[in-house]
């Protein structure tokens, strides 16, 4: 693909993706009004302009979309693995020929350069489809031989066997997040589907439109009613599901408290609930990383500038950088040369590296955070201003990306800014880097640079984190486990083992026996 | 008496605007991605605080509370709630309002600091003065 080429603006003459002017509820296998025919303005944060209107459904809309899930999953509960897996194997395939449509619409919808629609979100998107449909096809049940074994009746002397078979919950809710939209409707929606279950998903409201792109790209893949998409405001839309009882399980990925909220429904309901709520991920540089070939220390200042992914809107932003004193300055040196070299420019561009944020309040929320860390004696290392754009741009939500120096008490350190803004700080030795990288509420991700074998193993099981990256970062593969320590989470993604969260149990416990047991 | 989070005429308008629709109303400081790091605001019989949340005061009658855990690295800083105009907060009620609350914070002084160092801050489970509010005692 020619690195210079420029998508004309979606929805603009000649423009490869022409948005409609409104998306309904997809429910049941059909485009669906909301119940109370009321809609919202969704706006693209690349120029602040509006896209289309969205359904605004409230809890009436979430129940129709239960009742196709409800009438829905007894069959796709039963048909069996390869049948769902082949359904999951053709909306990668479909998924894959349309990379193009979907990248241009997630830039639309949340701001990323279109560059890494095309390099990670569209290609991870497809992989996990892929790598569900395999999982489910291998899933195997296990058979113990309990012949002889105490068990209290039953007469297990006599012959009995344990068959042990995951079954699918049912219906399950899901509520995804606005950082990678149609990412994160991939990692819940492809071991839900796998497992057997059907879903309704409430996307994010600040960004529900690229998931109805790839739904009218996918509908005629999938049997109604399976999957439902409802949208609309959290506390209208998000609220009923969440706390729904006709839901056997609920799926989330945002923040705290409204985890905190989620789990209060639950405990109404009884039902389990897996969490993704973020975190404040440390990135921890070794004095011996300099000792490292021209090319591995260029492949460790990429490793800092990871936290302008996705203008760091990502719950695993390395957004604490640690690195050891005494390589502070030439690293640093390097990282700013880097950091300037950055193409900030419409993220419609296949050059641009840097695009927008995904709101107003997140470009506020980011910027408020750039006063309090001056306010609390942090230094500014580069950037720490809001970006002016030209023209159609103007309009848009953009920001410098930017780097503090502190220390880690300061709130800079401990709390998730989710922007283009990394707190710097340094270490003198292991015990100290481990310390600091430990020191915060989060442990969802880390970074460990080193050439020495034995620190990296040493601090890769120290670190209180469910991902630790060593010598690389961002790196989001099926079949690693993703989630959660301490509040960052409960439960694992992006692997086989999400299966379970999705399946429960069935013993069936088959005694041999043609006598009495003998109690009664 | 110093106290660690106050409100702008904004953020009171829009307080006003909410208890009309929900009633009486709480907020909570959440932490972490997407719609982290910023106040969500439910009606009060809502959300069930922790008993060891962190009560930080009153805004517009209202009181506002912060995970203990939490509280612990913010504890040097005054918390002014503002309102910018926006789109989500997950269940946070001012959604459908087309406005976001938002947090915006000063460093105490020393002066202050030394205040405060006498003032501790309540847990949840020691106020029983907040009409409505549920919570594990």
């Amino acid at each position: 693909m020619d690195a210079t080429q420029s998508f004309v603006y979606p929805g603009d003459k000649g423009a490869k993706l022409m948005p409609k002017s409104r998306y309904e509820n997809f429910i049941g296998g059909k485009w669906v009004k909301p119940k109370d025919g009321k809609y919202f303005e969704n706006v693209s944060p690349t120029t602040g302009r509006v896209i289309c209107e969205i359904a605004r459904s409230n809890a009436a809309d979430v129940d129709a979309a239960l009742d196709a899930a409800h009438a829905a999953a007894p069959d796709w509960g039963k048909c069996g693995p390869a049948i769902r897996s082949n359904i999951l194997l053709k909306i990668a395939d479909r998924i894959e020929e349309n990379t193009e449509m979907l990248a241009l619409a997630e830039t639309l919808d949340n701001g990323k350069p279109i560059r890494e629609g095309f390099a990670a979100d569209i290609p991870l998107t497809v992989d996990h489809f892929r790598y569900f449909a395999g999982a489910i096809r291998a899933q195997e049940g296990t058979i113990g031989n309990i012949d002889g074994m105490q068990s209290g009746g039953g007469n297990s002397a006599q012959g009995m066997m344990a068959y042990h078979y995951p079954e699918p919950l049912g219906v399950v809710g899901q509520i995804i997040p606005w950082n990678f939209p149609i990412l994160m409707a991939a990692w819940k929606l492809a071991p839900a589907l796998a497992a057997g279950n059907a879903v309704v998903l409430k996307p994010a409201e600040q960004t529900p439109f690229s998931i109805c792109v790839l739904m009218e790209l996918i509908e005629d893949l999938l049997p109604p009613g399976v999957v439902n998409i409802v949208q609309g405001f959290g506390v209208e839309a998000g609220k009923p599901l969440a706390s729904s009882n006709r839901v056997k399980k609920v799926g989330f990925t945002g923040e705290t408290t409204t985890g905190r909220l989620i789990l209060q429904y639950a405990s109404e309901n009884l039902i389990p609930v897996t969490l993704e709520l973020g975190g404040k991920s440390p990135n921890i540089y070794f004095k011996d990383v300099m000792d490292g070939s021209d090319d591995y220390i260029s492949r460790c200042v990429e490793g800092f500038l990871h936290a302008y992914f996705n203008q760091g809107e990502v719950c695993t932003c390395p957004s604490r950088a640690v690195i050891h004193e005494d390589i502070y300055e030439p690293f640093m040196e390097m990282v700013k040369a880097r950091v300037n070299a950055l193409n900030c420019g419409t993220p419609f561009s296949l050059d641009t590296q840097v695009g927008a944020q995904a709101s107003g309040e997140q470009f506020e929320k980011i910027m408020s955070y750039m006063d309090i860390g001056r306010q609390e004696g942090a230094n500014v290392i580069f950037g720490g201003e809001k970006r002016s754009m030209d023209g159609a741009l103007s309009g848009g939500y953009y920001v410098q990306p930017t780097a503090f120096k502190g220390n880690n008490n300061m709130r800079v350190f401990q709390e998730e800014i989710f922007g283009p803004v990394v707190s710097v700080t340094t270490f003198k030795d292991e015990a100290e880097a481990l310390a600091i990288a430990n020191d915060t509420l989060y442990g969802l991700g880390a970074g460990v640079w080193s050439r020495d074998a034995n620190i990296c193993y040493r601090m890769g099981s120290g670190i209180q984190a469910g991902r630790v990256w060593v010598n690389c970062y961002h790196s989001y593969p099926a079949h690693a486990a993703f989630g959660g320590y301490k509040n960052s989470g409960i439960g694992r993604e992006t692997h086989k083992m999400m299966l379970s969260h999705y399946q429960q149990t069935k013993n069936v416990l088959v005694s041999y026996s043609e006598i009495p047991d003998g109690f009664f | 008496m110093v106290d660690r989070v106050s409100a702008t005429d904004a953020t009171v308008s829009l307080i006003n605007e909410l208890k009309e629709i929900h009633g009486p109303l709480l907020f909570h400081q959440s932490g972490g991605c997407c719609d982290g790091s910023a106040p969500m605001c439910f009606a009060r019989g809502d959300f069930k605080v922790g008993s060891r949340d962190v009560f930080l005061g009153v805004i517009n009658e209202q009181p506002f509370f912060m995970a203990e855990d939490q509280f612990s690295y913010w504890e040097h800083t005054h918390l002014i709630i503002d309102v910018v105009a926006g789109r989500g907060g997950m269940f946070s009620v001012e959604g459908p309002t087309g406005k976001r609350f938002l947090t915006r914070s000063r460093v105490f002084s020393d002066e202050e600091a030394i205040i405060l160092s006498k003032q501790p801050a309540q847990r949840a489970k020691d106020l029983d003065d907040v009409e409505g509010l549920k919570t594990t005692s």
